[in-house]
């Protein structure tokens, strides 16, 4: 069974973020970057899933300019076994790359899609579920266990109630959430093996989607800073502010 | 113009965040149709006629539709929704699964977590765990929304808008309910509460999140927590408030040993008064707190609770 990964290069989670001051959008100029956290996830999925001996191959793939490939490479030391490039300079939204990922599903047939449930810059959470929709495969959004059953897999998903359990036949496409794994960290012989591995580069504009959006950003800006407020020194003090300054209780 | 609006029910009930994404719909005008795909549904489509700004109910009651299987309601809502300026659904679970698959298999973009409307096609919202703010316009024919509910009041009561029913039954036959482990409890919903006291990492375990209880119960508050005490394995994923878990917004939210991460911050900095208890005083959370009591949260919880 292959499992196809798509990945994403976003802003390192642990740096803050800045609104350009002409409201265009976030400075990213000498920003971290780093592999987007669901979709370490999804790459440690798919690669428990291989050493478990379900799957038999894990190709990740990432869509944008060159600097993606760094991303890729990360997935390979992981444990991916090869990565396609699709090259672009455009910034695609959700439905252009689900797009995309539907072409390169039709190419390589693999029998599981995994990947992350949204992305930390754009926190969109549609990608999986409209590479599902083009491509007519059952979703196991937001997963935190997958179990492959022969030509079915079982999702157990996070909802706002609890857990949901579904079983979807495959081909199917399962997007990640925080408690399905605890990615491991690359090795550095596997950093070097990683160096290695296939890495295909291929034009996303050769593949015939188009790719214009029709969604236009007017502008960015920083959210209403909240003002820090005082320092209480006791309980009995808090619940005297809270009752008669606050008025909440 | 007329709007689509997917309410969002458990067949028996209607939940409150449909009304929410009722109230943001009718602040763009036209009509609203409020679509309830369901198994036996007939309550939760009661409720949904009650709501006021709804224009007509539409009701698909079929076993396909039971558990909100996203392919088979998004095939439903895909195929009736051609002829609507707006599909919206609240930023919920279900309506995250199923909105993207509505707007793909509609060939037009979708955009997540609308805290504000501008007009008929300028919508603002959240980025980078609400670090950044993006107004977006869409030139698609129809625009499919998600919306955040903690950004919007919600549509009253008290209206009879007629109720039509669907024939159409989509099952793609790829996808099956097995079962579901609900969080049964008699509090608020996090989402709806008006207090709500969470937890953190400094909780130390499990069992220490009952002594939230006492004072839950006096509050009438619901108890949350972060994303360190759920990946601890302290409580449920249901109880996570953050980035990617709920988004709230209530009159007091009350973190006790919780640090304030930024995907902390992103699901509740826009809680209208925020107190923090914490022993350390350099902890992120003290700067977006209106109140803040550096101390032990062991020896300050019981005497809160005796004191409320």
């Amino acid at each position: 069974m292959k499992i196809l990964v798509p990945v994403k290069r976003v802003i390192d989670y642990n740096v803050k973020v800045r609104v350009k001051a002409d409201q265009t959008g976030v400075d990213l100029a000498n920003v971290k970057m780093a592999l987007n956290p669901f979709c370490e996830i999804a790459v440690e999925e798919a690669v428990r899933l291989k050493e478990a001996g379900v799957a038999t191959e894990v190709v990740a793939v990432s869509i944008g300019a060159k600097a993606v490939q760094e991303q890729l490479r990360t997935a390979l030391a992981l444990g991916a076994d090869r990565a396609i490039h699709l090259e672009t300079e455009l910034n695609l939204d959700s439905l252009q790359v689900a797009k995309l990922l539907a072409k390169l599903v039709e190419a390589e047939q693999p029998q599981l899609v995994i990947l992350g449930k949204q992305a930390i810059d754009s926190d969109n959470n549609q990608t999986g579920q409209m590479l599902a929709a083009l491509t007519g495969m059952g979703q196991g959004t937001f997963a935190s266990k997958v179990a492959v059953n022969g030509d079915k897999v079982q999702v157990t998903r996070e909802i706002d109630g609890g857990l949901q359990t579904i079983e979807l036949t495959l081909p199917a496409v399962v997007s990640t959430d925080l408690r399905l794994n605890e990615p491991r960290y690359a090795s550095l012989p596997n950093i070097m093996k990683a160096k290695k591995k296939p890495l295909d580069v291929q034009a996303a504009d050769g593949l015939g989607v188009n790719l214009s959006s029709k969604v236009t950003t007017l502008k960015v800006t920083a959210p209403a800073t909240r003002q820090g407020g005082v320092i209480v020194e006791s309980v009995a003090e808090l619940v005297e502010k809270l009752k008669h300054e606050a008025k909440v209780i | 113009m007329t709007i689509l609006v997917i309410a969002e029910h458990s067949n028996d009930e209607l939940k409150a965040d449909t009304h929410k994404v009722v109230q943001a719909a009718s602040s763009i005008g036209g009509d609203i149709h409020l679509l309830v795909a369901g198994q036996n549904c007939g309550n939760a489509a009661t409720a949904a006629a009650t709501i006021t700004g709804v224009t007509k109910v539409l009701v698909a009651d079929a076993s396909a539709y039971g558990h909100q299987l996203a392919e088979n309601v998004s095939a439903l809502v895909a195929e009736i929704g051609k002829d609507y300026s707006h599909i919206m659904a609240a930023a919920t679970t279900t309506g995250k699964n199923m909105l993207p698959r509505v707007a793909a298999l509609l060939d037009v973009a979708q955009l997540s977590d609308v805290i504000a409307i501008e007009s008929a096609d300028t919508f603002v919202r959240p980025v980078y765990a609400g670090n950044a703010i993006a107004t977006v316009q869409s030139a698609d024919a129809i625009k499919v929304l998600t919306v955040r509910g903690s950004a919007f009041a919600a549509a009253a009561e008290g209206n009879n808008a007629p109720i039509a029913t669907l024939d159409i039954v989509k099952d793609l036959q790829v996808s099956t309910f097995i079962g579901e482990e609900l969080t049964k409890s008699a509090r608020p919903e996090l989402t709806a509460a008006k207090v709500i006291i969470s937890g953190g990492r400094g909780m130390q375990n499990g069992e220490n999140f009952a002594m939230l209880n006492g004072i839950a119960d006096k509050l009438n508050a619901a108890i949350g927590a972060s994303r360190a005490a759920v990946d601890a394995g302290f409580v449920p994923n249901d109880m996570q408030v953050g980035q990617t878990g709920k988004i709230v917004a209530p009159d007091l939210y009350i973190a006790v040993g919780i640090s304030g991460a930024i995907q902390h911050l992103a699901g509740m900095k826009d809680s209208k008064v925020i107190v923090a208890i914490n022993k350390d005083s350099d902890a992120p959370i003290f700067q977006v707190a209106d109140y803040g009591l550096v101390a032990d949260l062991f020896t300050v919880l019981p005497e809160l609770e005796q004191q409320l």
